[in-house]
């Protein structure tokens, strides 16, 4: 490797630990090429000089840290993305929550809100919102505001309806928003059962029984070691015979915990916890 | 005049093995399914070399571009998984609606963000972070496409030492994504996709 690169690894490495220090962000053991990817996109935008004044910045410049942070935190989402993930859910495991009488989900990582509100019509359908409570968490606080709003780009309606008929839905999308200038608004209905939190993965610990995790698209931004940890933070969470669904490119089959939860859908990524299953 | 025209007057395809590359990686767009083909059927099953493609497709195909080329194919074909070793003598494609990054300790590791030159996964993604794992001792390679994704990387991959390869446009299905990296970079060599296999296997350090 020549010094110069050897010289700007360094210097990354040195501003994410600035970032830890000074703001409480952990990006530390998040995959490199991304993160750097990600910096090196507002590094271009500054007018710095070095990623070394990029860290003074960042320690004296609370605002241009929270630029950085959006940055850093991938936020794309969408409604239904993976349609036949949605529909798997449907097939497998909301069989099995119509047995419980109380269910607890938990979207880790839920962005600016679309996958949880796709979740809140899937059971709603289901005949099951009624009886659940959503957590919906993200690092983020700008997206949970977003989440919280309800109220997405009119534009990805079209997009989202196919999605939505792809996944198995049964009603009209339509209904599930009203249509106000180049804004759809969520039903109110579809927030009631959702509390919106900030938790951070690498930092906080576990806050409840889950009988269904959701955390897609976050883990592939982690080191393997990041990972793991996430892992038993789920494990933790989750009840006996509750699932886990990850994204379409993650998995727990590397992971030491992989013995602890079977394949309900590979392909879809939807796994399940062992062990004795009880209700409530 | 420049060392690397010179070489390429002196023999297209003798032997020009002064070092040892560990990746090539291959960007291509519309018309790259044949394209391909006829690159990776010519190669043998033990180069020492990995290639690592970004291939644009609609974001929900599924994995029949990596089964058929592997199965025709005697060099193993497959689609990268995240934080998968990268091998020598493996062919791994992009999978759909993920940008693929490499790292430093030689994995894959893949992200959702917003497309880039409308693509998603990007040429430009790969070949940037190829170029900062790897470069000198990478080469990049653009073939046919409708575009100009793939021409920053390359560019990257020139400044850092690399060696950059461009389908000659008049024999790709579609030369505008070719043509935008010829004006951007000024490639090492300019090939006819005939001749790039062949290239690719003069690169392959064979035992002796
Ligand atoms: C690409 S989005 C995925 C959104 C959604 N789950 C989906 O698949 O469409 C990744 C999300 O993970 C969040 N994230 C990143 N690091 C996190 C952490 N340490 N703890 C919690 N959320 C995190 C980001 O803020 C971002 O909103």
């Amino acid at each position: 490797m020549d010094e110069t690169s050897e010289n700007e690894k360094i210097e990354f490495d040195l501003l994410l630990q600035a970032i830890y220090q000074k703001y409480g962000y952990d990006f530390r053991n998040y995959s490199k090429a991304s993160i750097r990817r990600r910096i090196r996109h507002r590094f271009s935008r500054s007018g710095l000089k070095t990623i070394s004044e990029m860290q003074h910045k960042l320690l004296n410049d609370k605002q241009f840290f929270e630029v950085l942070l959006l940055d850093l935190t991938v936020n794309v989402t969408e409604m239904f993305r993976d349609p036949s993930f949605f529909k798997m859910i449907r097939k497998t495991v909301i069989p099995e929550l119509k047995k419980q009488p109380f269910i607890r989900v938990w979207h880790a990582g839920c962005s600016s809100g679309e996958e949880v509100y796709s979740t809140a019509i899937l059971l709603n359908e289901e005949g099951l919102y009624k009886n659940t409570l959503i957590y919906a968490t993200d690092v983020n606080e700008a997206v949970l505001d977003k989440a919280k709003k309800g109220i997405f780009s009119i534009d990805r309606m079209k997009d989202y309806t196919r999605n939505y008929r792809n996944a198995g839905g049964i009603a009209s999308f339509a209904d599930y928003y009203t249509a106000r200038y180049d804004h759809a608004i969520m039903d109110n209905s579809l927030k009631k059962n959702i509390v919106f939190s900030d938790h951070n993965l690498v930092t906080d610990d576990v806050f409840g029984e889950m009988n269904l995790i959701i955390c897609r698209n976050v883990l592939i931004y982690f080191s393997c070691d990041l990972q793991e940890r996430v892992f038993g933070l789920f494990w933790e969470s989750l009840r006996s015979g509750g699932f886990l669904c990850l994204g379409s490119k993650e998995t727990i089959r590397f992971s030491t915990y992989s013995d602890d939860f079977e394949n309900v859908a590979e392909g879809e990524k939807i796994y399940r916890k062992n062990g004795k299953i009880t209700l409530i | 005049m420049n060392v690397s025209k010179l070489k390429q007057k002196v023999s297209k395809h003798s032997k020009i093995q002064d070092r040892k590359y560990k990746a090539v990686v291959i960007g291509v767009s519309a018309g790259g399914q044949k394209a391909l083909k006829t690159i990776l059927l010519g190669l043998p099953s033990d180069l020492t070399f990995s290639i690592i493609i970004v291939i644009h497709r609609h974001s929900d195909s599924d994995d029949y571009l990596e089964r058929s080329l592997n199965s025709e194919c005697r060099i193993r074909v497959k689609q990268a998984d995240e934080k998968e070793n990268i091998k020598d003598g493996v062919v791994y494609l992009a999978p759909p609606n993920y940008h693929l990054l490499i790292e430093d300790d030689n994995t894959f590791s893949m992200s959702v963000e917003e497309t880039v030159n409308y693509a998603r996964p990007a040429i430009d993604v790969l070949f940037e972070s190829a170029a900062y794992a790897y470069c000198p001792e990478l080469i990049g390679i653009i073939l046919t496409g409708a575009n100009y994704d793939g021409s920053r990387g390359l560019k990257k991959i020139k400044e850092m030492g690399g060696l950059t390869i461009v389908q000659a446009p008049e024999t790709a299905e579609v030369g505008d994504m070719p043509r935008a990296a010829i004006a951007a970079v000024e490639p090492d060599h300019i090939l006819p996709l005939k001749e790039i296999g062949p290239f690719l296997m003069d690169m392959n350090l064979e035992e002796e």
